[in-house]
């Protein structure tokens, strides 16, 4: 019984990264109906830039801080520059987009910081937590900081002037630029954000994995997977996708027989297509009636 | 918080229509590269005659793509999966079972076109962005499935196959480079007219109908989902076939030579070569074989930016790939002729 809480508990903390991750993802399919696939590297080059200024002597809360403003304001930068004059352009072309800008960033990251594993500090420290021996204190700390963010994206989305015009661009653009929301920035905004959270996300999970440039590559299947069972229409819906996710990995990690750490990313496909053929719309999203 | 009704008809398509005539060469431009892949061999090396060699074997693979895409609008970021399971059946069936190399590729072929049918299945369900996405989990997943312990006795797990190299049949004073190279250009002229005749068929009018309005082509009566999945399942065929050649010419197969990036080195030459343009294949096959050779003696680990930025550049200069680059090049010559 013992190992069974405790294996809900890491899956717990796992799926924290996983709901971050998700949550980024659908900020952007939101925003512009795409899926981004350099959305890992995103948070894999912002971690570096953390790193990075820590190397150079930035105590770990103010490289944290300063990471997240660069990915917020390279996110505004990406979207201006690459995918603004996209926007009207086939889904083909957003796609080869993505996976362009996928394969510069690893590229890049590779090429400045080597492709060489690296340590990467937690501010939490990893003794047992509350003494208890089922959770670390990163571990907790890791929830702790993700329900942080989800709540204060609540209140942003459900309480701000700002929150309300980024739905409304997302949702009906025509009747927001009608009612005077701009909505092409509320467009870069909903990039800059996502890049902000997947910076987090990234700073997060790096003392778990390590730092890398590939380290998002799982992590960013497991996002796909929790928004996918979530609903890619629903922040709720791709955070509680990112927990289910979580503990069901390591469930299935520790239960079924023959899956071990080899059979990781199978699982994720699996869910991936279970979900897509069971039920296309993800437990929380609606689906999409096409009108002719 | 998003909208529930999605207007189809104002809608962009997936992937730009491409006229039918477009999507071949002219009889004359035809001939003339045939007799370039026929004679160039005999003047060069045998480590460029190999890379030759595999120039066809990712054309086919592209071409592969470039039916899916091109011809029925659907993407796919998992043609490695497939490559992986064509290669690795010609490899199993050679070294395990002492089949002739020759009488792998079919079996290849149907192993993958079954594959990649039932793939289609559930891909069915799916449209765009969730499809490319589905995909691109599949050809993650595959080198990890490779490796299973389970299949080891047949797959050689993390360790791969050696293959052996097939000599040149009936006693032909011919290297075995060059032997492999007119047997893989014989396979993939083939294809090319079989892909060709298809596109011109029944069937290839069926897909493109699919391309360019599902829609309207369920009301004119096409079999949206049987002519899908079929799409998927053609092109699954073909790519693995390509990875059984690729198998013999490598003579080697591992889990990790078929990772996410062939699948996406192979995406990337389908957008280069143009979508929908089957001779484009070979161009971007070229791009997908070369360039990373030139990047990585600049620099190792450079080749991901090299590519990323020359796929941005085509993305926003030359949106049609190659078949643009061709149709300027024509109007060139066009007018340098009534000068």
């Amino acid at each position: 019984m013992e190992l069974f809480t405790n294996q809900i508990l890491a899956g717990i903390a796992t799926g924290a990264i996983y709901a971050c991750m998700a949550l980024a993802v659908v900020m952007i399919y939101q925003a512009i109906d795409h899926l981004n696939f350099a959305q890992g590297e995103m948070a894999m080059f912002s971690t570096f830039i953390s790193w990075q200024l820590m190397q150079w002597g930035v105590p770990y809360w103010g490289a944290f801080v300063l990471a997240v403003v660069f990915s917020f304001a390279g996110g505004v930068v990406i979207e201006r520059l690459l995918f603004k004059p996209l926007a009207k352009a086939p889904i083909l072309t957003n796609v080869a987009g993505f996976i362009a800008l996928f394969a510069i960033i690893n590229s890049v990251a590779g090429l400045i910081w080597d492709f060489t594993i690296k340590q990467y500090p937690t501010p939490f420290g990893s003794s047992p937590f509350l003494g208890s021996q089922l959770i670390s204190t990163h571990q907790a700390g890791m929830i702790g900081v993700t329900v942080l963010l989800l709540t204060g994206l609540y209140f942003f989305f459900q309480f701000t002037r700002m929150g309300l015009a980024m739905r409304a661009a997302a949702s009906l653009p025509e009747s927001a630029r009608l009612v005077g929301v701009n909505t092409s920035w509320m467009i870069a905004l909903g990039w800059a954000m996502a890049a902000a959270i997947g910076s987090i996300a990234g700073m997060l999970i790096a003392p778990v994995v390590f730092l890398e440039p590939n380290m998002m590559g799982g992590v960013l299947i497991y996002g796909f997977a929790a928004a996918v069972l979530g609903g890619l229409t629903s922040p709720l819906g791709a955070v509680v996708g990112g927990f289910l996710v979580g503990v069901f990995e390591n469930l299935a990690g520790t239960y079924i027989p023959g899956v071990g750490n080899e059979l990781k990313l199978p699982i994720a496909l699996a869910l991936i297509i279970t979900v897509l053929v069971v039920k296309p719309a993800g437990l929380f999203g609606r689906p999409i009636v096409k009108r002719v | 918080m998003s909208a529930a009704i999605e207007d189809v008809v104002t809608e962009a398509p997936a992937v730009e229509a491409v006229p039918k005539r477009a999507m071949t060469l002219g009889t004359g431009t035809s001939l003339v590269m045939l007799a370039l892949l026929l004679l160039v061999p005999l003047f060069v090396k045998n480590f460029i005659i190999f890379q030759l060699t595999m120039l066809l074997i990712y054309g086919v693979a592209v071409l592969a793509l470039n039916i899916l895409t091109g011809g029925s609008g659907q993407f796919s970021l998992g043609q490695s999966a497939f490559y992986a399971v064509g290669a690795y059946t010609s490899a199993i069936l050679m070294e395990q079972f002492n089949v002739n190399y020759a009488l792998t590729l079919p079996v290849a072929g149907v192993i993958c076109f079954a594959f990649g049918f039932l793939f289609g299945q559930p891909a069915l369900r799916l449209s765009g962005v969730y499809l490319a996405l589905a995909t691109f989990a599949l050809a993650t997943a595959m080198p990890q499935l490779l490796k299973l312990g389970f299949f080891e006795k047949w797959t050689g797990g993390v360790q791969g196959l050696v293959v052996t190299k097939p000599d040149a049949p009936f006693g032909l004073p011919i290297s075995q480079d060059m032997w492999l190279y007119y047997f893989t250009l014989v396979i993939t002229i083939a294809i090319y007219l079989f892909s060709v005749n298809l596109l011109r068929s029944r069937s290839g009018r069926a897909f493109m109908a699919i391309r360019d309005n599902e829609i309207a082509a369920s009301a004119m009566g096409v079999d949206v989902a049987l002519y899908k999945t079929l799409a998927f399942g053609v092109s699954a065929g073909i790519t693995g076939v390509a990875g059984g050649l690729g198998a013999i010419a490598v003579q080697f197969v591992a889990p990790d030579s078929y990772t996410i990036t062939l699948a996406i080195s192979l995406f990337l030459g389908m957008v280069v070569g143009g979508v929908g343009w089957l001779p484009g294949s070979i161009v971007g096959s070229a791009f997908i074989i070369f360039v990373p050779n030139i990047a990585e003696g600049i620099s190792k680990g450079l080749s991901g930016a090299v590519f990323g930025v020359l796929l941005f550049l085509v993305i926003f200069l030359v949106p049609h790939g190659a078949r643009q680059v061709a149709i300027v090049g024509q109007q060139l010559i066009g007018r340098f002729k009534k000068n």
